[in-house]
């Protein structure tokens, strides 16, 4: 060693300098607002991107989704009553042709009474791409009748079959995203006003509020949920239109929902609260407004958000168990509970097992929120490396 | 003959960066303490867990050798290299550990008694009678009371100190080779880290084992250690034997670390009594006693936090309250701030300018309250915790200024820039957040945001005590030179009286909730009259071979109030009154 003395004293040769820079980060990486630092960490968390920009992507089609459907939801082809799937070929005897149908026919099917459907493997019939069909309300407000494509004029276009009435799943299964999935955002809307309201301000000024809120909170959880909501439900008059009872259906999921979100927000509140930041904001004269928004909120907002991601599946398959209970959304609105409605009947989801195909979104859907909301959750600590 | 423990050019890196630890060479010898010196960051704790090889997942082994070579003719072991079996079976029998934070270390939910078998039951097979046996007997050795109670306790029931002696029970009952202790007493009040300390040595003479002692205490080490290993920034600055390293720095970091360490003056002199004509802030009888809910269905139980309080800040001067933990000197800065209502019967008054009506702090008309917010202000202890990491700089300081309505925008951003520059920091720093900065700088921020509405007084809840020693050195410098230049005042808690000793102009011992003894720093070391006080002074770690703990005067005033001699002793809860011995010097002691 360089510097070894006798006594095996060792003294480090190497120049060394007092360099403390006062003003320098001390963490260069850190150097960034608690955003980016958490955008720096989810980025990495793979499942949880993928399913971020799935369900960015799923949402962005909301407004569109009668452009990309070749039916509108109630359209009903009286010749094609629980058509099977068909699928969109591109080559016929080794010659491509581009996107096409097989037509059928149906024929009857006296033995076990019902219908089957023939294809016909010898006239390929392309498909029409941003062709005319029905109209249709683009972003809800626009009237237009262009579709991606539909099918040419004597076959049809079901690409995942059609259902009792002959009205084609594919499409009503687009049309039901936007009720099923925005009753989701509604619910957590009201659930969170409600949840971070009563949250706050049992866990800010403790004492008797926090008693009170308390115990209405456990009096709420106390409720069996099903029934509570089937009264709700049913308490909803007959002759409202479907959107009404779209709002108050997500209006009842979020009631519902939010005690649990309160506790969690007092819980967190009542750590934040023996912060010291708070604590410095409380001494110089903030009000308790001024210290819950400007100091408790930010704090856990991120907290909030992935909560809020993890809560919103529940409000999908809330709206889901009531449509198929018939408690819901009724038709004519169109959401995946309402259409599963159809699948009630065990007989029918044996011989036309499509019918029971909304589950599928239901399901990926409910997947790639509780992945989001997991990757939204470890990365929410953005300090540890 | 080859030594207990060789470690040699060991390096530790993270990822593709520079390495934390570089080229890190020692030895241990058999039964002899080598002490690890190093601030945060310098790579101590890392070095040492590589020697069990308990690092993080992260971390990567790049080079070095750590040679192991137990009994007196035993073969030399690489422990870097060991399979992992092996290596499990040297932990805690050959070599063992002990952590910095006691209440974490050790299981909540496991009694104390199955907690340190456990190690024991792993490494011998060994009856449950006999194991008991060894465990209590260790457990007398570390100086419980009632080792059959510390066997059947929790760790939650044990004060920290307690907690402490039972983690060294745990290490030591399979008669370690090596204990390795990572700040085994910096969680730890004064006394109980002389105590604790003692009872180290004690049991390393008694089983002769090595000690590894990893701490930032320059004054721990002088009274510790054997040989002295001073790290910095992952690198070896400085080895070899404590009393030349103590005697002689040789290196420029060495030296800066004794530059910044605090002592108490080794020739105190009297100092003469502060003047008590201008006060700024006065605390008049003032007690707290806080209700707890008794569990079951028993009623409520009375605490008394602090009693009968007395304390006068004169203007421009800085008045120390010295205690442990619980000794009601936090609850007295509280209620000096207004933020609790003390007992009937106590008041705080302040007075902003010399000679002014003074405010009653726990009865004040809304206007009062403004400006009694804005002429006194806190600095907190944990500088990470007491900023906002979601707010920027320049928020963090402008929003007192908002709160109180000062100033547009650019004024106020003028004035944070100002603060900024006051704490020795540059405005560039303004857009940034605060989690990019290390502890001093944040606490530096802490004390710019304090500052922003022009206080007359700051209350100082241990602004120094999360920080390293010559961070320390530089903050408290800060503070000086902020309270001269704008004439502020100070009353300061802290649990370090070497750290009191530098800047107080008068100091208040507490114990048990009231002040055992109150004098200016001078006299109060040249002439400690109360037991405690002389226990508080005996226990501080000096770094200095010549000045080692006094374990005994330790014992007997950091222990009960009921052990004191008969002139200070309590009288069930009546403690005797607060006599003026001498100008300024006040003891509470029966004449």
């Amino acid at each position: 060693m360089s510097g070894t003395q006798p006594d095996n004293r060792f003294v480090d040769t190497k120049p060394w300098v007092d360099a403390d820079d006062l003003s320098a980060p001390e963490r260069a990486d850190f150097d960034a607002s608690a955003w980016q630092l958490t955008w720096r960490k989810f980025r990495r968390h793979r499942l949880g991107l993928i399913s971020g920009l799935f369900l960015l992507l799923c949402y962005l089609l909301l407004p569109v989704a009668g452009f990309i459907a070749p039916y509108t939801p109630n359209e009903r082809s009286a010749d094609y009553l629980y058509h099977p799937p068909q699928s969109i070929n591109l080559w016929h005897d080794g010659s491509f042709i581009g996107p096409f149908v097989y037509p059928t026919v149906a024929e009857p099917d006296l033995v076990n009474y019902r219908w089957t459907y023939v294809t016909d493997a010898t006239r390929p019939m392309p498909l029409e791409f941003f062709c005319e069909g029905r109209e249709y309300r683009l972003f809800g407000l626009i009237p237009s009748d262009t579709h991606l494509f539909c099918a040419p004029e004597g076959a049809t276009v079901f690409l995942w079959g059609s259902d009792r009435l002959g009205r084609d799943v594919f499409s009503r299964i687009l049309y039901g995203a936007q009720l099923s999935l925005t009753v989701g955002l509604i619910g957590i809307t009201v659930s969170f006003t409600l949840g971070i309201f009563f949250g706050a301000i049992a866990g800010y000024f403790g004492g008797k509020t926090d008693w009170i809120i308390n115990r209405a909170i456990e009096i709420l959880r106390s409720l069996p949920e099903l029934p509570l909501w089937l009264a709700l439900s049913a308490a909803v008059p007959s002759n409202w239109g479907p959107v009404a009872v779209f709002f108050i259906i997500s209006i009842i999921l979020g009631i519902l929902d939010w005690p649990g979100l309160a506790r969690a927000v007092r819980s967190k509140f009542l750590s934040l609260r023996e912060e010291e930041y708070v604590k410095a904001a409380e001494m110089m004269g903030a009000r308790p407004g001024r210290v819950i928004r400007r100091h408790l909120l930010p704090n856990f907002m991120s907290h909030l958000i992935a909560s809020a991601t993890l809560s919103i599946p529940a409000m999908i398959l809330g709206e889901t168990a009531l449509s198929y209970l018939g408690l819901g959304l009724r038709a004519p609105a169109v959401s995946w509970g309402v259409m599963l409605n159809d699948a009630q009947n065990l007989a029918s989801i044996e011989i036309y097992p499509w019918t029971a195909i909304p589950m599928l979104p239901i399901i990926v859907v409910v997947l790639a929120f509780n992945f989001l909301g997991d990757g939204l959750r470890s990365s929410l600590d953005p300090y540890k490396s | 003959m080859a030594a207990l423990l060789d470690v040699s050019s060991l390096t530790i890196g993270f990822g593709d960066a520079a390495a934390v630890v570089e080229d890190v060479s020692f030895r241990v010898e058999k039964g002899r303490t080598l002490a690890l010196v190093g601030e945060s960051g310098s790579g101590k704790t890392l070095t040492c867990r590589s020697i069990l090889r308990i690092l993080p997942k992260a971390a990567q082994l790049r080079g070095g050798s750590i040679r192991w070579t137990p009994g007196t003719d035993g073969a030399a072991l690489d422990l870097l290299t060991l399979p992992e079996r092996r290596m499990r079976d040297l932990r805690g029998s050959q070599i063992s550990m002990i952590f910095q934070e006691p209440m974490r270390s050790l299981s909540p939910l496991h009694r104390l008694g199955d907690q340190v078998s456990e190690v024991l039951h792993l490494h011998q097979s060994i009856s449950r009678a006999e194991a008991k046996r060894q465990v209590l007997a260790q457990f007398d050795r570390v100086g419980f009371a009632d080792p059959e109670r510390a066997w059947r306790s929790y760790p939650f029931e044990m004060s920290g100190g307690m907690r402490q002696r039972a983690m060294i029970a745990m290490a030591m009952v399979g008669r370690p080779e090596l204990l390795i202790a990572d700040e085994p007493t910096t969680a730890l009040d004064v006394t109980t880290q002389a105590q604790v300390l003692g009872l180290i040595k004690e049991l390393q003479a008694e089983i002769g084992m090595a000690v590894i002692l990893v701490t930032h205490d320059l004054g721990v080490v002088a009274n510790m250690a054997d040989e002295v290993v001073v790290m910095n920034r992952g690198r070896v600055m400085e080895s070899g034997r404590a009393s030349d390293i103590l005697g002689a720095p040789a290196h420029a970091y060495t030296a800066k670390l004794f530059a910044a360490a605090p002592m108490i003056p080794a020739t105190p002199s009297p100092a003469r009594a502060m003047p008590h004509d201008d006060l700024i802030l006065d605390i008049r009888n003032v007690s707290k006693s806080f209700t707890m809910r008794a569990g079951g269905w028993r009623g409520p139980v009375a605490v008394t936090a602090c009693r009968d309080v007395n304390l006068s800040l004169q203007r421009g001067k800085t008045l120390a309250v010295v205690g442990e933990s619980g000794s009601g000197k936090t609850t007295c800065a509280q209620v000096a701030l207004g933020a609790v209502q003390p007992d009937p019967g106590g008041e705080v008054l302040f007075r902003p300018v010399p000679g002014a009506e003074p405010i009653n702090v726990h009865n004040m008309t809304e206007t009062q309250r403004r400006s009694f917010q804005r002429q006194a202000q806190m600095v907190f202890q944990d500088p990470f915790s007491s900023l906002s990491p979601r707010m920027r700089i320049q928020q963090a300081l402008t929003e007192p200024l908002e709160i109180h309505g000062i100033g547009n925008r650019a004024e106020r951003r003028e004035k944070a820039a100002q603060t900024l520059q006051l704490v020795g920091l540059s405005p560039d720093m303004l857009g940034r957040y605060p989690h990019a900065f290390s502890g001093g700088q944040r606490q530096r921020l802490s004390i710019a945001r304090a500052l922003t509405l022009d206080p007359k007084l700051l209350v100082c809840d241990e602004p120094t005590s999360a920080l390293d020693v010559s961070v320390q050195d530089q903050i408290l410098t800060l503070l000086e030179d902020i309270r001269d230049q704008a004439g502020l005042s100070y009353l300061f808690i802290s649990h370090d009286l070497a750290v009191v000793a530098r800047i107080a102009d008068e100091v208040a011992v507490m114990r048990a909730g009231v002040i055992v003894e109150q004098a200016p720093p001078g006299t109060l070391f040249h002439d400690p009259r109360h037991p405690y006080t002389r226990a508080l002074i005996a226990a501080q770690p000096e770094p200095d071979l010549s000045r080692p703990i006094d374990l005994d005067l330790v014992a007997q005033g950091a222990g009960e109030p009921s052990g004191w001699p008969e002139m200070f002793r309590f009288e069930g809860t009546e403690a005797p009154v607060l006599r003026e011995l001498s100008p300024g010097h006040m003891v509470r002691c029966h004449v």
